[in-house]
């Protein structure tokens, strides 16, 4: 694995008896002992530690100073109200393709004399470059600065003994905060629908701050593999399996996050990479749309399971983008973009080993979120 | 005397039958079971046939026939509670199977020969 890239916390993560694999160009845990099932459950009803420090983190400046002129040339890239964003505060985003696909996802802060933008690890260098092709603004790749993500009911107790400011945080709220000398870049938000906290720390800083947060008995270091059944119950998208170039925000049911100013009539209306695909689709509604499912039984259904509109013969509808067991859930679940019109309650049907078995269209997120808005 | 096959089983003669589970380092790879697809008892089953279904919260994987024969009892409490196999994956039977005509565990390794195989 040496051409694998290791975060500021891969020691730690061996110590901690992280089982180490490679993903998306990094090496990273994807479980520690308490296993896979155990890490969920524990963030779930107290509080996990992640590092997510694999996911590119970006400033992006204008030369004015001003987040607004950063806001106008990100939207360009962005269908998002970024420019109405407040100070201190974060949106989600997505990058678009000219054919209306969708590149990547992002979080985009204001801090108030530039946005700090967090991408995903695969997409980092095809992000940064694509950023780098806007005029008047500044890229800035963060590379000496690891990022954690503190999930679960306890989060707020457990950060705000160490960083009390954290506790009025709102959901998706930001924060710049000192810790022992250390500039701390706190946001209230995760990928797990729970509670919590994501925190940019110096990359030196980031072991002691790691281990302060796991002394916390409440606190245990989670994988990559946890991260993924936490999201999937939580209905979140993953880019690559549930969204991808191939997959408009329309279809990845993301279209919430595309404002009506940036929609046709609106006041910011398109300007974006792939508008004159993507708005008429989201004013007249998506061919095909990513759903909930739940399978009848334990078995679960994973990504690439063929669906079907019925147990015999009938048509092919769609296949799974992501689906695994829902520990908290307590049974299988999975997403897959299928055609408009189903609603929770129908009755579709999932190849698997030769057998169709039914599953339900069911809303998402399939726990409720606790979020401390 | 327990014996052990290249795919992770153990098997334990029990009068004439062998009563087939996986070994905890197995259970260890696989991650938390969550889902397990007994055979059918009474099925003949040819050696190296894929019988059992097991899933993991990671990875979905089969368990084979490590001989031929006929499947004269599954553990029926496992497809509830497929867990079982991580507490205690000695304790967590899968099947029994009947030996056809001529077959025999025998040859399979012996505990010590399965502990150098997974070292």
């Amino acid at each position: 694995m040496s051409d694998l890239k290791r975060t500021p916390l891969y020691d730690l993560h061996v110590a901690l008896g992280g089982k180490m694999v490679p993903f998306a160009g990094w090496e990273m845990p994807v479980q520690y002992p308490m296993g896979v099932m155990g890490e969920h459950l524990h963030t779930r009803a107290k509080a996990g530690l992640f590092d997510v420090s694999h996911m590119g983190q970006v400033l992006l400046r204008a030369p004015s100073g001003t987040a607004a002129d950063a806001a106008l040339a990100l939207e360009t890239l962005v269908p998002a109200n970024i420019l109405g964003l407040p100070e201190m505060r974060q949106r989600y985003g997505l990058f678009t393709a000219p054919n209306g696909g969708v590149l990547d996802d992002l979080m985009i802060a204001n801090r108030g004399d530039h946005l700090f933008l967090v991408v995903n690890a695969a997409c980092a260098d095809q992000d940064i470059a694509h950023l780098q092709t806007l005029d008047g603004v500044t890229v800035e790749p963060i590379t000496d600065r690891a990022l954690l993500a503190l999930q679960g009911p306890a989060a707020q107790d457990v950060l705000s003994r160490i960083l009390p400011e954290a506790a009025a945080m709102k959901f998706m709220d930001v924060a710049i905060l000192p810790w022992d000398g250390a500039e701390l870049w706190v946001s209230r938000s995760g990928y797990t629908g729970e509670d919590g906290y994501e925190i940019s720390v110096p990359a030196e800083r980031a072991r002691a701050f790691a281990e302060l947060l796991l002394a916390d008995e409440a606190v245990a270091p989670i994988g990559l593999g946890a991260r993924d059944s936490l999201r999937l119950e939580a209905g979140m998208p993953l880019y690559g399996h549930d969204m991808s170039v191939d997959v408009t925000p329309a279809q990845a049911a993301l279209g919430w996050s595309i404002p009506k100013l940036r929609r046709a009539e609106g006041e910011r209306a398109g300007g974006f990479p792939g508008a004159d695909t993507i708005l008429p689709e989201l004013a007249a509604g998506a061919e095909r749309v990513r759903v909930g499912l739940r399978p009848e039984g334990r078995a679960p259904i994973r990504e690439g399971v063929a669906i079907w509109d019925a147990e015999n013969d009938g048509t092919l509808i769609g296949q799974v983008c992501s689906g695994g067991f829902g520990p908290s859930v307590g049974g299988p679940v999975a997403m897959a973009i299928l055609p408009a019109g189903l609603a929770a309650g129908d009755t579709v049907w999932a190849e698997l080993r030769g057998k169709r078995i039914p599953v339900a269209v069911a809303d998402m997120p399939f726990i409720k979120p606790d979020y401390k808005r | 005397m327990l014996k052990y096959t290249e795919d992770h089983e153990w098997l334990k003669a029990d009068g004439d039958e062998i009563i087939v589970g996986i070994t905890a380092h197995a259970s260890e790879q696989l991650g938390d079971v969550v889902f397990v697809e007994l055979p059918e008892v009474g099925r003949e089953v040819a050696k190296g046939e894929e019988i059992v279904v097991i899933e993991s919260v990671k990875a979905a994987s089969d368990i084979v026939a490590p001989i031929a024969g006929t499947i004269t009892a599954v553990n029926e409490d496992l497809p509830d509670s497929p867990g079982a196999v991580n507490d205690d994956a000695m304790s967590a039977w899968f099947f029994r199977i009947k030996p056809a005509d001529g077959e025999s565990i025998d040859g399979f390794m012996d505990e010590a020969a399965y502990q150098a195989l997974i070292g």
